[in-house]
């Protein structure tokens, strides 16, 4: 699924316009399961079940989020009882030199901070999400328009059938490209 | 769906019902009952949000927004002249004395923060209670959080005395030892908290910017606008991969933000209740300063919105049911913090503590009384009105009760800090605080700071979560 892989900037693709979501969903499992390859669909909002309507397994980036914070707090345990232990023992008000229970607010900031910051530095770059990027974007795809793209890999793609399909969900605009980026 | 199923015709009609029965298996999508109320305006289109929203943006600015942006950077510069004062001739220049070590700028850090969680509570606990009315206002909410915020690190800052050195309260590998910061220092922990608040709030508020910079950017006409936007936009297309990831990311951050929010004000408490100050030594601290903060926070979002609403014709957005509903909220924590109230005045006699007890009826009839009653009756006595409907649904009773509560907390601040350090367990060092210009320039210059960013942003960002909003518009309607 993913859509990076170098051979497939060569693809022709046939993208078709909708103004609603439901049309778009219905359209994106029907085309699936009718065997055409989706490249991706485009909405100018996240619809909820999509991703089982194009077959999109679920995101492991939750677990990278999970391991990134096991890592904050990882850090923060070292850094306060490293530093406050065994580099440079200071006595603060005849408090112990591990002081345990006192490093766990800044044990909590650390994971909290490391998970979210890296979660999201990783969301960026597997969407290649940065300030030079040179996507493909559909006119009116971030305003009201619903977006379809189906590849067309080789000459299994029915040109025809895709058009009786784009028709039964009223597309409202089709249009062909030659690679996709 | 028979004539359009024969448009189509395929293999068999078996394979052709199994197939039929798996599209509306994957399709299927909740059905919101019809009875609800709508949460925007019903007559709005996708296309009428993005018009609304970035037609704000390529408007020229209103003259009500020149006069107010004026008269902030006018207060913002008197609170530059208050801090280039403070810098040349140090901490002296405040009303600080011996006896009375923290007072206004404190009290003032406090307040921000305390304004500041407002917004990520917005965006992320009433995110994960699935609370869909938050789409209208949690941009504009996170940004008032993430100003608020700044206002409250300045200072601390200015605090320290030595500003230019601040950073020295991180632990870096340095030259004088390496001489590590102490761990166990509750105000240490404050660096960790806020910073990691502010970076935090920054990248949700920024994810949540990110698909409405594409549509501004997409509707760009000139040049540098399209630049501006092309950029903070990083390429968003609006694919269901990136929505896909984008929404397991937000999750994700609504999920750390939550305890993050409850933990910010819990340790800006611990500042006072680790300390043995009467008044200060309080397991009470936490939860109650939690509250006070959402509190006054939703407080300053709805004094905000309403102007922000009328000016800008936001109406169809912000209903009069989100204030309803924030007015709930308000009295909610409200509730809270005027038991917090009781309770403390309660274990204060209860305690038998002579210095206790003394610090109590101190606040209420020593010479600070008439700041402890002005926080009482603002924050415990009179948000008891938003029991009454209409109190929470008539414009100008909302704006009076949310003014007088932003001014309760502050002065809820400023009688928990300087009441209790000003008659302390020596009669021969007891003090009054009496601020200085300084003190006072300070206080209007971070508020000058809060409205001339918030004033920025207006112009720079769409004001309302498009994306959200569009995602919410057939909430009562199919």
């Amino acid at each position: 699924m993913r859509a990076t892989e170098p051979s497939e900037k060569t693809v022709r693709y046939t993208a078709a316009f909708f103004d609603n979501e439901h049309d778009l969903m219905a359209i994106a499992a029907e085309a699936r399961l009718r065997g055409f390859e989706i490249q991706d669909v485009f909405s100018p909002y996240p619809i909820h079940g999509m991703d089982r309507a194009v077959g999109l397994e679920r995101s492991r980036l939750g677990w990278i989020a999970f391991a990134a914070g096991a890592l904050g707090l990882i850090s923060a345990i070292l850094l306060q009882v490293w530093t406050s232990a065994y580099d440079w023992p200071l006595n603060v008000g005849g408090k112990p030199f591990n002081s345990f229970p006192l490093f766990v607010p800044v044990m909590f900031e650390l994971t909290v901070l490391f998970s979210g910051l890296i979660s999201i530095g990783v969301l960026f770059m597997m969407n290649r999400l940065w300030i030079f990027s040179k996507k493909k974007i559909f006119e009116g795809v971030t305003d009201d328009h619903f977006v379809l793209v189906l590849k067309q890999r080789d000459a299994s793609f029915d040109a025809e059938k895709a058009a009786r399909l784009f028709k039964k969900y009223r597309a409202i605009k089709v249009m062909e490209g030659d690679k996709f980026v | 769906m028979a004539t359009a199923l024969k448009d189509i015709e395929f293999q068999n009609a078996e394979e052709e019902i199994r197939l039929q029965g798996e599209i509306e298996r994957v399709t299927a999508h909740p059905v919101y009952s019809p009875l609800r109320e709508p949460l925007i305006d019903e007559s709005k289109s996708c296309s009428d949000v993005t018009n609304d929203i970035c037609g704000l943006l390529e408007r020229p600015p209103l003259r009500g927004w020149w006069i107010l942006f004026s008269i902030s950077v006018v207060l913002l510069a008197l609170g530059m002249i208050a801090a280039v004062n403070t810098v040349t001739f140090g901490i002296g220049t405040w009303g600080l004395n011996k006896t009375i070590g923290w007072a206004f700028g404190i009290t003032n850090f406090v307040f921000w923060i305390g304004i500041g969680h407002a917004g990520t509570f917005i965006s992320a606990i009433l995110y994960l209670f699935g609370q869909k009315w938050r789409t209208s206002i949690n941009r504009s909410a996170e940004a008032m959080t993430l100003i608020a915020v700044m206002c409250a690190g300045v200072f601390p800052i200015l605090h320290m005395g030595r500003p230019w050195l601040f950073y020295w309260i991180m632990p870096y590998p340095n030259t004088r030892g390496s001489l590590w910061v102490n761990f166990r220092s509750p105000l240490l922990w404050d660096f960790f908290a806020i910073s990691t608040y502010f970076t935090i709030s920054l990248v949700f508020w920024y994810l949540g910017l990110v698909p409405d910079l594409a549509t501004a950017r997409d509707r760009a006409k000139s040049k540098w606008r399209r630049i501006f936007y092309t950029i903070l936009s990083l390429g968003w297309n609006g694919g269901n991969r990136t929505w896909s990831r984008y929404e397991t990311v937000y999750g994700v951050l609504a999920a750390l933000a939550t305890p993050l929010v409850l933990s910010v004000h819990s340790i800006v408490s611990f500042d006072f209740a680790t300390s043995l100050v009467p008044g200060w030594h309080s397991t009470i601290f936490p939860p109650y300063f939690v509250a006070g903060a959402v509190f006054s926070g939703f407080a300053m979002v709805t004094t905000l919105l309403i102007p922000v609403r009328k000016v800008m014709h936001l109406e169809g957005y912000i209903t009069i049911q989100h204030l309803d509903n924030m007015c709930k909220i308000t009295l909610l924590t409200g509730s809270i913090v005027g038991l917090s109230y009781l309770t403390e005045l309660f274990i204060g006699f209860y305690s038998g503590n002579p210095n206790e007890i003394f610090v109590i009826l101190n606040r209420m009839g020593g010479p600070y009384a008439w700041a402890y009653w002005i926080m009482f009756s603002c924050n415990a006595i009179f948000p008891q009105l938003f029991w009454f409907k209409a109190f929470r649904t008539k414009i100008p009773l909302i704006l009076g009760l949310c003014i007088l509560v932003n001014v309760g907390m502050w002065f809820e601040r400023f009688v928990i800090i300087v009441t209790s350090l000003h008659r302390d367990y020596l009669p021969s060092s007891w003090a009054i605080f009496i601020p200085t210009l300084t003190d006072l320039g300070l206080l209007v210059g971070s508020f000058g700071l809060f409205f001339t960013a918030f004033l920025l942003f207006l112009r720079l960002f769409p004001v309302i979560s498009m994306n959200e909003v569009k995602g919410v518009l057939h909430y009562a309607r199919d």
